[in-house]
């Protein structure tokens, strides 16, 4: 299986998302490069509107990820609820 | 009334089919006249699926508050005078060639994507073309206005896009545009949208940018990164592209791979140039241009050619000679500069013995046999006071139009030289790669604009150097060319920073 992975840029708004992302892909691995934070993972990664709402305690769409969105790898799907990158092989 | 919120799908749906109509009164070839001409069959256009559903009510509001957080850092840079806070004077070359060879490509893709929006006739393609056209534009500002700072305090920044048109080196990133805007749109939306935004800005704008960030160029990171939040759809959006023609029909299949292969290797020619910014533009290093290649080709676009193997497509051709030239091209592509740097529009220097070292330890096959000797004998004789410049103008690639300074990787201390003869006349490539792009389509590739023939033919200003550099190029000959150490951007770096230049301590010495 391939890796999916996804950077933001290293801010105070991306260390929640980031937070959402551990918790909700355990297997994730998290790489903190200058002014970067890079997630990777084996074919599959989520990003939860729910999950990062209950850690920003506020109200997030998943379409402001673009905000503190550097880069991504993988076929991505997004709804109103979920962000998520997988690779087919 | 209600006021039900529309869920991301419906929003999506509405906009990209209930918003489109049926021609009744004309015909639909004589609306989109450029849709079949390149052999592609579109069964049905309803078939394309945008994976970030954006509408233009988000698309607005996103990218506001990413204008807006960039806006605020650029004053902020500006008011704190953090062009003295970068690492050394040396790093803002790195600027110089962005701004004259990658920012003017920004406005191609702007113009680009208006004009091949228009020949789709599937609404979905026509409104992913509209916002990466509007995308595009915003970069091109965007980058305009972070260096526009810059060019107030270094040199070599103030024609940037009379230079683009013009100068020797920028014709490799001009070309590599001319080409995919003068293809049909289908082509283009590969060339760009894969080649161009999957191989290659992703290694610009995420590796390099981190890497200006770790030189404290807090406005080049921050417009990098915000446009790369762009590119992050543009690259998802290349990707639907390939796999919605590869879905349409089977036929498709081996001109898509034909583009993937011909764009692969004219985005790896190109990239040759951010490979020697990285290695050797950025004064405190994050990671070497063979690691970058590494995380952002190999296994990034690894991943991918896995993922479309399902379709029939298989990894570009010289693939694998691309993953061997890793160890190679940031050295030879520096050796070029560092020989023509007095016909360029930013300085060149010799790496400094700890920046050698580091190059020896992240190069371990190729550095210290190949590259070390001959950038140590270039050391010694500047400090002998004969600093070498190459008097002569070098042969250029006829496809990538880069001086013919790569090597075979069977024997790396070869030329690699091809050729080819077309209706009586011998044309010269650098690579497999780029002759059989120029085999493929002669006729287009011997109407290229070299720089060099140019020059020979009389066409750029005149026959003495000065006419050239000065009058056609518009470059501040002593000024914005030649070595790094004694020009007048060291001396303004070393004012500010009251420190000596190397020629003052030796003057004091004696």
């Amino acid at each position: 299986m391939s890796k999916v992975y996804l950077a933001l840029q290293d801010n105070e708004e991306s260390h929640y998302i980031v937070e959402a992302i551990e918790d909700d892909n355990p297997d994730a691995t998290v790489i903190y490069q200058p002014a970067m934070i890079r997630i990777e993972n084996e074919g599959h990664l989520v990003i939860r509107r729910e999950t990062v709402e209950d850690k920003m305690g506020r109200d997030w769409e998943v379409q402001a990820l673009h905000v503190n969105l550097i880069t991504l790898g993988g076929n991505v799907d997004e709804t109103d609820d979920e962000l998520s990158l997988t690779w087919n092989a | 009334m209600s006021t039900r919120k529309l869920n991301l799908k419906d929003k999506y749906r509405l906009l990209t089919r209930d918003l489109d109509w049926e021609p009744s009164y004309r015909d639909y070839k004589e609306i989109y006249p450029q849709e079949e001409f390149e052999g592609i069959k579109i069964t049905d256009w309803s078939k394309w699926e945008d994976p970030f559903r954006l509408t233009m009510d988000s698309y607005w509001k996103y990218q506001a508050e990413k204008e807006k957080k960039l806006y605020a850092i650029f004053d902020a840079f500006a008011q704190n005078n953090g062009q003295q806070n970068v690492t050394d004077a040396r790093y803002v070359n790195a600027i110089k060639l962005f701004l004259t060879g990658v920012s003017p490509l920004e406005y191609q893709a702007h113009t680009g994507f208006a004009q091949v929006g228009r020949q789709f006739g599937g609404v979905g393609a026509r409104v992913a073309c509209q916002m990466q056209s509007l995308d595009e534009l915003r970069h091109v500002q965007t980058q305009i206005h972070a260096m526009s700072h810059y060019n107030k305090h270094f040199d070599g920044l103030q024609d940037f896009h009379h230079m683009h048109d013009r100068v020797w080196y920028l014709s490799v990133p001009k070309s590599f545009f001319d080409d995919a805007r003068s293809a049909g749109p289908f082509e283009y939306a590969i060339a760009i949208g894969f080649a161009f935004e999957y191989v290659l800005t992703n290694l610009l704008f995420v590796p390099f940018m981190s890497g200006a960030a770790y030189n404290g160029d807090m406005a080049t990171v921050t417009f990098g990164f915000s446009a790369q939040s762009d590119e992050a759809r543009h690259m998802t959006l290349g990707l639907e592209v390939i796999k919605f023609l590869l879905e349409q029909h089977p036929d498709n299949v081996p001109i898509v791979q034909r583009w993937i292969n011909k764009w692969f290797w004219r985005g790896t020619r190109m990239l040759t140039l951010v490979a020697m910014m990285m290695d050797y533009m950025l004064p405190n290093r994050v990671m070497s241009w063979r690691e970058a290649f590494e995380v952002y080709f190999e296994e990034a676009g690894g991943a991918l050619f896995k993922d479309l193997a399902r379709y029939g497509i298989e990894m570009p051709a010289y693939a694998q000679t691309a993953i061997l030239e890793k160890d190679h091209v940031s050295h030879q592509a520096w050796s070029i500069f560092y020989n023509y740097t007095h016909a360029a529009a930013f300085h060149t220097w010799m790496p400094e013995e700890r920046e050698m070292d580091w190059l020896s330890e992240k190069y371990p096959d190729t550095f210290d046999k190949y590259y070390r000797p001959r950038f140590e004998h270039w050391r010694e004789m500047e400090r002998a006071g004969e600093r070498f410049y190459n008097p002569t103008l070098p042969m250029l690639c006829q496809t990538c139009q880069i001086p013919m300074g790569f090597t075979e990787m069977s024997d790396p201390t070869l030329t690699s030289y091809r050729q080819s003869e077309y209706q009586g006349e011998r044309f010269h490539f650098c690579s497999d790669g780029c002759k059989d792009i120029f085999d493929y389509e002669p006729e287009k590739y011997v109407q290229s604009w070299l720089p060099v023939h140019q020059i020979y033919q009389g066409n750029c200003g005149g026959a003495a150097m000065e006419d050239v550099l000065g009058e056609y190029y518009r470059i501040n000959l002593g000024v914005d060319n030649m070595e790094f150490h004694g020009s007048p951007d060291e001396e303004r770096w070393n004012q500010w920073h009251n420190l000596q230049s190397a020629q003052e301590k030796l003057k004091k010495a004696s």
